[in-house]
C-alpha cells in the first residue's frame, strides 16, 4: 500500500513515501494538489477570517490516492497522501496524524540550529514520520 | 479494427427524437412541396417539437417485422443487444408516416383523387406489414379552409375520405398552402408529435409485455434487453425520467450477468452504454452530483474486469473511453450553463482517460511485440459475413456464442493474435496527447496551473516516445522554469533528462548545453554525466543520452556531425538567470566607492559544483564604462595548444566546491568623476575559441534562477562560519557590490575662514579666506565660490548679499553667492569678503575651492580635479536698539505734545554687540511737522559702546500749529552712522536708519509760563511773574487762585478772576520769600478756565516750574 507524507513551503521540506519506487509519482501528486491548496486558503481567507482549522480536509480524489492537506498558520503545507483502496482510515484519524506532523515540526522548528526554510534533517521528526506511517498504513 | 472501435456509436450518443417519414412530397420537382418540407425541417429550435423528420418515397420499403414469438421457451438470446437496433428505431422504422397529397375539397374529381389516395395510403400500410407504425394524411389544398363546421362539402368529403383510407378523423389533415405556412406546419407537427407519442408508449408496453415469458436462468439477456429497449423508447417519447429509470434498472441488471472471460467485452461494452445513457441524462436533469456518482459506481464496478489477460489492453482502451465519454459529457453540461469546481471538472476525467490510455501502450507494448515473423493470420478471422457484428461487444469469431468456453481454441487463439497485432499499429501517442491536452484546457480553465504544468510534462514526455521532439522541448521548455522557480528540484530533474534526451537527438547544441549544465548543477539530485560540456568543447558529437531509440541516436549523430561542420555555429551565450548552471559567480568591487586617484579594484569570484575540475579559458566583465573592460579579462594564454595538455595556470581551473577569486584593477578616467560604474554582465568562457565554446553570462555579475533564494536561506543562518584555511572563502559571505562610484582625489589643501562672529544686521561683515596648499605640486586654476549655501529659505537669499569690495555697502544687485572667483595659481593666501545681512538669523555660508592638480596613479598621469568645501553657520544679530521717547522740558513722559510748546525728543541706543560698536555721527532729520528750536548737534558723536553699554542724547522741538484741535504727526528720522570697532579688520561706516515715531500734537487754549530766578536765597526777595497767553480766537474767563506753603510767604494776587483777551497775555507777578533752605515746593497755582473745563488745572501746571532750590544765605 502506497503512502506518502510531504511537507511543503511551496518548495519540499520534508518528503517521505512508503515504498521509495514510484516517488516521483508522488511529487507530481502533491506538487499538483498544491493548486487546491492554494485556492483553499485563499477562499478561507475570503470567507471566514478568523477560522482556525488548520486541516483543509480531503483535497482531490485520483483514482488511486486519497490526497489530504493540512496547512500551518505560516502556510506551511503538509500533505498526506494515502491509497485509495486504504479504507481503515477515518478522517479523524488524517487529521489526529496531522496534529502530531504538525507538533513535531514545531519542534523542528524551535531547534536554535534549523535554518527555516532548509529542509529538514531530523531525527526526531524522521523517527515519527516512520512510526506513523508504521501505524497507520 | 480502427482505433474508433472504442468510440461510442453516434446512434448511442444522440440525442434520441421521434421519427416520421413524409411520403408523397416531390422536393425535387415540386416548388409547393419543397416549401412545405423546408418548413419542416429548416429553423427547427428548442422550442419546436423533437422530431427527426425524413421524406420517403411513398412505396418505400420499411425494415421487415420478424414474426412475433409467441413462446420463449426454446429461445436462447445470441446477445445484449443488436447493432442496428438503436439506428432501426431511430432513422428506419418511424412512429409516423405521413401521406401527403395535394387535394381541394372542391376538386371536380374527387372521386378519383379520393381513391388514388386511399390507394397510397394502402402501399404505406403494406410495407408496414406488422409494425404498430401510426398512418397520417395531409391534404395540401390552395385554397384557404373556412372555419370548421361552415363548410358542408369539406367535412361530409372528409369522412367519405377517412372512410375510404381506414383513418380516423383525427389522421386526416388539411394543409392550406398559404402564407401563414409555417403556422401550420408548427401545428400539423404538434399534432404529429402527439401520434408518435402513442406509437412509442404502446411499443414500451409491448416490450414489457414480453416480461411475463422470460425466466431468469436462460433469459438474463434478455432482461437487460428489454429494460434498455424501455428506456431508449422512453426517449423517444422524451420521457427521459422514465428512461433513466429503465436505464438503471437495465444497469443493475447487466452487472448481474454471469461474467466469464468470453462475454466479458460484451457486459462492458452494454455496461458502457447503459451508463452513458445515465450520466447523460443526469446531466440534462441537472443533477451532476447523480452522474458522478454513478459513473464512480461504473468504474468501481468495471475496473477489475478485465477479462482476457492477452487483450489486457482492450480494458484499459475501454476505460480510457470510459472516462473521456464521461468528460465530454461533463463538459457540454458545462457549455450548457452547468458550473464545475476546482475539484471537480472534466480535466480529471480527461487526464484519467489519459492515464488509462498510457496505460494501454504499455500493455499494448507488452502484449503486442511479436517477433517479426508473427504476421496477420490468413483468413482473417476479424471478417464477418456482413461486415459487422450482430450484437454489441462479441467476438468476430465467434457471434452469437454464449456458453463459457470458447467454441474453438484455435479460432480463439488467431483472433487473439489478430487483435493484438491490430493494436501494435494503434497510433497510442496519438491518443494520449490529446486526451492531455485536453485535460490541460480544462485545468487551465480551473485554476490548477501546477496541475497544468504536470500534464505538459506527460505531453512531453509522450511526444517524446511518438519521436516529435521539437514539440516535446516545446513543452517541456515552457514548464521547466514554473518547476525551477518552485524549487522542486526532483520534479526538475526528470524534466530536465527528458529535455536533454529531446535536445541530443535533435542536435540541439545549445540546448544541449544549457540542459547538461543545469544537471551537473548544484540542487539537482542526480550526478550526472559530468564532463559533458568539456568533451562538449572538443568538437566532437557527444555520448548518446541512455535509453534513446537506437534509430534516433543514428539520425541525431549524423545531424550532430553536420552541425559541428558548419562554421559559425559554435559559439553560444547562455544567459544564466534563467537557469541553474554548475559554475556560481559573483562580482563586486571593493568598496562603494574609489577615488580617482587610486585603482578601481574589483573582484570575481566564480565556483563550481561539479563533482569534477571544470577548466575555463576566458573571464570577462563588462562594465558600464566599456573601455574599462580591457582591463578586466583574464584569458588562457595557451591559445593554441590543446586542452588536454595540461595548462600552466591553475588559476583558470575551477575545483568543485571551493571558491576562486580573481582580482581586476583599472584606473578610472577623469571624466567618470562623479559617475557611477557598474557591473553589467560577467562572462565565462568554456571551451575554446578555435572550436565550439560557450559563454556563460551572468547578467548584472551574479545571480541565476537560485540565488536568491540560497541567499535568502544564508542570511537566515546563523550557523557558525567555518573558518577555512587561507586563501579561501566562504561562499555565502561574499556580499555582492555590483556598482561603485568614481568620486574625486581627496583634496590636499586646508581652507581657513577668519572672522568674528556674529555679524551684525547691515554690516559689511568681514570673512577673511586663507586657502593653504599642501599639494606636492602646484594647484592650478583655483577658483573659490563663496555665498549662501544654496538650498536655504529664499528670504535669506534676499537678505545676503556678498561682495569682495568692504569699501562700499552692498545693496541688491549683489548676489547671494559669488561663484568661481579665480585666484589663479595657488600662492597661498587670503581673500576678504564681505558679506551683507539685512536680516538677522543664521545661515549657512559655503566655501568652495576647486583647482586642478596633477597626479600620478599606478604609473599614469592624470589631473585631477579637486575640491574641497567648507561651510559656516553664520549668526546674526542686531548690533544695537534704538529707543526713543518725547518727554517734556521738565523730563516728563508726554503722551502727546502741545502746539508751540518746546518738548523733547530723547534717544537711548543701546548696544546688543558682543563686540564693541563705535557712533561715528546720529542727525535727526526732521520731519515739517516738526521744528527744531536749536541748531541739533549730535551729542554721542565718537562714543564707543561697550556690550549693553547704552547711549542717549536729546534735541529740543516744537510743533508749529496744526489744522484741527489734535492731529498724529510723523516726526522724522533718525540716522546714526557707526561702525564696528575691530582691530581684525578696517570696517567700514554704516548708516542705520531708525524711523522716529509718530506723535499726537495738541492745540492748547491757554498757555502758561514762569519766568523766575534759577535759585532763591532764604530771606530774600525772589520776584515770579507768570504769562498767561491766550491762544484762542475767544475772551477767556480766568480764575487764578495761589494755594499757601509752609515754605513761602509771598505777596501778590492770591485769588483773581480776571478775562483775557484773545491773542493776548496777561503777566502776574508775585513775590515769593522763601522761609527754608534746599529744594523746596513752589506754592501751587491754580489756574481754572471758565470755558475749557476740560483742561484741568494741573495739565497748565506742567508748563510750570514745580520747585526751586533756595541757598541759604549767610
Amino acid at each position: 500500500m502506497q503512502t506518502a507524507i510531504m511537507i511543503v513551503a511551496n518548495y519540499p521540506l520534508y518528503i517521505r513515501s512508503v515504498p521509495t519506487q514510484g516517488e516521483l509519482k508522488f511529487h507530481y501528486t502533491v506538487h499538483t494538489s498544491l493548486d487546491v491548496v492554494e485556492e483553499k486558503i485563499s477562499g478561507v481567507g475570503k470567507a471566514l477570517a478568523d477560522q482556525r482549522e488548520l486541516y483543509l480536509g480531503l483535497l482531490y480524489p485520483t483514482e488511486d490516492y486519497k490526497v489530504y492537506g493540512y496547512v500551518t498558520n505560516s502556510k506551511v503545507k503538509f500533505v498526506i497522501v494515502v491509497d485509495s483502496s486504504n479504507t481503515s482510515l477515518r478522517d479523524n484519524e488524517i487529521r489526529s496524524m496531522f496534529r502530531k506532523l504538525h507538533n513535531s515540526f514545531t519542534d523542528v522548528m524551535c531547534n536554535p540550529f534549523y535554518n527555516p526554510g532548509d529542509p529538514i534533517q531530523s531525527k526526531a521528526f524522521d523517527s515519527i514520520v516512520s512510526t506513523m506511517m508504521v501505524q497507520a498504513f | 479494427m480502427s482505433p474508433a472501435q472504442w468510440d461510442l456509436p453516434p446512434e448511442l450518443c444522440c440525442r434520441p427524437m421521434a421519427f416520421v417519414a413524409l411520403t408523397g412530397l416531390d422536393v425535387v420537382y415540386n416548388a409547393i412541396h419543397r416549401a412545405i418540407w423546408d418548413a419542416f425541417c429548416t429553423n427547427r429550435r428548442a422550442d419546436r417539437v423533437p422530431i427527426s423528420f425524413k421524406v420517403l418515397p411513398g412505396d418505400h420499403e420499411y425494415p421487415k417485422c420478424r414474426t412475433k414469438r409467441t413462446s420463449y421457451e426454446w429461445y436462447i438470446p445470441k446477445g445484449i443487444l443488436k447493432t442496428g437496433w438503436m439506428n432501426k428505431h431511430l432513422n428506419l422504422v418511424p412512429a409516423l408516416v405521413v401521406l401527403f397529397y395535394e387535394l381541394d375539397w372542391d376538386d371536380p374529381q374527387w372521386k378519383e383523387k379520393q381513391s388514388e389516395c386511399a390507394t397510397k395510403v394502402e402501399i404505406v400500410r403494406t410495407s408496414l406489414q406488422g409494425r404498430n407504425t401510426k398512418v397520417a394524411v395531409v391534404l395540401i389544398q390552395k385554397k384557404t379552409p373556412l372555419p370548421p363546421g361552415e363548410d358542408l362539402v369539406a367535412s361530409e368529403r372528409a369522412s367519405a375520405l377517412c372512410g375510404a383510407c381506414d383513418l380516423s378523423g383525427k389522421s386526416l389533415f388539411v394543409l392550406p398552402h398559404t402564407d401563414h405556412l409555417v403556422g401550420y406546419i408548427i401545428r400539423l407537427e404538434n399534432a404529429f408529435y402527439e401520434h408518435a407519442q402513442t406509437y412509442y408508449y404502446n411499443e414500451i408496453r409491448r416490450v414489457k409485455s414480453h416480461k411475463e415469458f422470460l425466466n431468469k436462468t436462460t433469459h438474463q439477456l434478455l432482461f437487460v434487453r428489454h429494460q434498455f429497449k424501455m428506456g431508449f423508447f422512453s426517449e423517444l417519447k422524451q420521457d427521459t425520467q422514465n428512461a433513466l429509470k429503465y436505464y438503471r434498472t437495465a444497469y443493475s441488471l447487466v452487472h448481474e450477468l454471469r461474467a466469464h472471460e468470453t462475454n466479458m467485452l460484451e457486459i462492458k461494452t452494454m455496461a458502457g452504454f447503459i451508463n452513458y445513457k445515465i450520466c447523460r441524462l443526469c446531466f440534462q436533469h441537472n443533477t451532476p452530483l447523480d452522474a458522478i456518482a454513478q459513473f464512480r459506481k461504473h468504474i468501481d464496478l468495471c475496473k477489475k474486469k478485465i477479462g482476457s489477460a492477452e487483450l489486457a489492453f482492450e480494458h484499459t482502451a475501454w476505460m480510457s473511453k470510459q472516462f473521456q465519454s464521461f468528460g465530454d459529457l461533463f463538459d457540454e453540461a458545462i457549455k450548457l450553463g452547468l458550473t464545475a469546481i476546482q475539484t471537480q471538472n472534466p480535466g480529471f476525467y480527461y487526464q484519467q482517460a489519459a492515464y488509462y490510455a498510457q496505460e494501454r501502450k504499455q500493455q499494448a507494448g507488452q502484449l503486442c511485440s511479436h517477433e517479426p515473423g508473427v504476421g496477420y493470420p490468413a483468413p482473417d478471422p476479424l471478417e464477418t459475413p456482413t461486415g459487422a457484428l450482430d450484437f454489441y461487444g462479441q467476438r468476430p469469431w465467434r457471434q452469437g456464442h454464449q456458453s463459457i468456453d470458447p467454441p474453438d481454441s484455435e479460432k480463439e487463439k488467431q483472433g487473439i493474435l489478430a487483435l493484438q497485432v491490430k493494436e501494435r499499429d494503434v497510433l497510442h501517442s496519438e491518443l494520449i496527447i490529446a486526451l492531455l491536452s485536453n485535460a490541460v484546457a480544462q485545468f487551465k480553465k480551473y485554476k490548477c496551473p501546477r496541475m497544468k504544468s504536470h500534464l505538459m510534462v506527460q505531453m512531453g514526455e509522450e511526444y517524446y516516445h511518438a519521436k516529435d521532439y521539437t514539440k516535446a522541448l516545446k513543452l517541456l521548455d515552457y514548464v521547466m522554469c514554473d518547476y525551477r522557480t518552485e524549487r522542486w528540484w526532483s520534479l526538475l530533474t526528470s524534466i530536465l533528462s527528458t529535455a536533454l534526451k529531446c535536445s541530443y537527438l535533435m542536435g540541439q547544441v545549445k540546448d544541449y548545453i544549457t540542459y547538461s549544465m543545469e544537471l551537473v548543477g548544484r540542487g539537482l539530485l542526480i550526478v550526472y554525466k559530468v564532463d559533458i560540456v568539456i568533451c562538449d568543447c572538443q568538437n566532437e558529437v557527444p555520448e548518446p543520452e541512455p535509453d534513446c531509440d537506437p534509430a534516433s541516436v543514428k539520425m541525431a549523430q549524423s545531424l550532430w556531425s553536420d552541425r559541428i561542420s558548419l562554421a559559425g555555429n559554435n559559439e553560444f551565450t547562455i544567459e544564466v538567470q534563467d537557469y541553474v548552471p554548475f559554475v556560481q559567480c559573483k562580482a563586486k568591487f571593493l568598496y562603494p566607492s574609489f577615488h580617482i586617484d587610486e585603482p578601481v579594484q574589483l573582484h570575481v569570484y566564480v565556483r563550481a559544483d561539479c563533482p569534477h575540475p571544470v577548466r575555463f579559458s576566458k573571464l570577462c566583465v563588462s562594465l558600464s564604462n566599456q573601455e574599462y573592460n580591457q582591463y578586466c579579462l583574464l584569458e588562457d594564454a595557451s591559445k593554441e595548444q590543446d586542452i588536454l595538455e595540461p595548462s600552466t595556470q591553475e588559476n583558470m581551473c575551477l575545483v568543485p566546491g571551493k571558491t576562486r577569486k580573481y582580482c581586476f584593477k583599472f584606473v578610472a578616467k577623469t571624466e567618470d568623476v562623479g559617475k557611477k560604474i557598474e557591473i553589467t554582465s560577467v562572462g565565462l568562457m568554456l571551451g575554446r575559441e578555435t572550436a565550439r565554446y560557450v559563454y556563460l553570462n551572468w547578467r548584472g555579475g551574479w545571480g541565476d534562477a537560485a540565488s536568491s533564494h540560497e541567499t535568502l536561506q544564508a542570511s537566515r543562518s546563523f550557523k557558525r562560519r567555518t573558518r577555512l584555511p587561507e586563501q579561501q572563502l566562504d561562499w555565502d559571505t561574499v556580499t555582492i557590490q555590483s556598482s561603485t562610484m568614481i568620486i574625486s582625489r581627496v583634496p590636499k589643501i586646508s581652507v581657513q575662514l577668519t572672522h568674528e562672529p556674529p555679524a551684525l544686521t547691515n554690516e559689511m561683515y568681514c570673512m577673511i579666506v586663507t586657502i593653504q596648499s599642501e599639494e606636492d605640486t602646484v594647484a592650478k586654476d583655483i577658483k573659490l565660490t563663496a555665498g549662501l549655501k544654496p538650498g536655504q529659505d529664499a528670504n535669506l537669499t534676499q537678505s545676503t548679499q556678498i561682495t569682495l569690495n568692504g569699501s562700499e555697502v552692498c545693496d541688491d544687485s549683489h548676489p547671494a553667492l559669488l561663484p568661481d572667483i579665480p585666484l589663479g595659481d595657488l600662492q597661498p593666501g587670503q581673500k576678504p569678503l564681505y558679506i551683507h545681512c539685512v536680516s538677522t538669523g543664521s545661515r549657512i555660508l559655503l566655501f568652495h575651492v576647486a583647482y586642478s592638480v596633477s597626479a600620478t596613479v599606478e604609473g599614469k598621469d592624470i589631473t585631477c580635479k579637486c575640491h574641497k568645501d567648507e561651510t559656516v553657520t553664520l549668526e546674526t544679530v542686531v548690533p544695537f536698539e534704538v529707543a526713543m521717547k518725547f518727554v517734556s522740558s521738565k523730563f516728563e513722559h508726554l503722551e502727546r505734545v502741545f502746539v508751540d510748546i518746546p518738548f523733547l525728543l530723547m534717544m537711548d541706543i543701546l548696544s546688543a554687540s558682543p563686540w564693541p560698536i563705535e557712533l561715528v555721527n546720529s542727525e535727526v532729520q526732521l520731519a515739517s511737522s516738526m521744528t527744531a528750536i536749536d541748531q541739533p548737534q549730535s551729542q554721542v558723536e565718537g562714543v564707543t559702546l561697550q556690550t549693553s553699554e547704552c547711549a542717549s542724547e536729546c534735541f529740543l522741538l516744537k510743533c508749529p500749529p496744526v489744522q484741527n484741535g489734535t492731529s498724529t504727526v510723523a516726526s522724522g528720522h533718525y540716522f546714526i552712522s557707526w561702525k564696528r570697532k575691530s582691530a581684525f579688520a578696517e570696517t567700514s561706516v554704516v548708516r542705520t536708519i531708525v524711523i522716529l515715531p509718530h506723535v499726537m500734537v495738541e492745540n492748547i487754549p491757554l498757555y502758561v509760563h514762569a519766568e523766575l530766578p534759577s535759585f532763591g536765597r532764604v530771606r530774600e526777595s525772589l520776584p515770579v511773574r507768570y504769562h498767561l497767553e491766550n491762544r484762542t480766537g475767544l475772551v477767556q474767563d480766568v480764575e487764578i487762585g495761589v494755594e499757601p506753603s509752609d515754605a513761602f510767604m509771598f505777596s501778590g494776587l492770591k485769588q483773581v478772576r480776571m478775562r483775557i483777551l484773545p491773542g493776548t497775555e496777561q503777566e502776574m507777578l508775585y513775590n515769593f520769600y522763601p522761609l527754608m533752605a534746599g529744594y523746596q515746593v513752589l506754592p501751587q497755582l491754580n489756574i481754572s478756565l471758565l470755558r475749557f473745563p476740560n483742561i484741568s488745572g494741573q495739565l497748565l501746571r506742567r508748563f510750570l516750574p514745580s520747585r526751586i532750590f533756595v541757598k541759604v544765605t549767610f
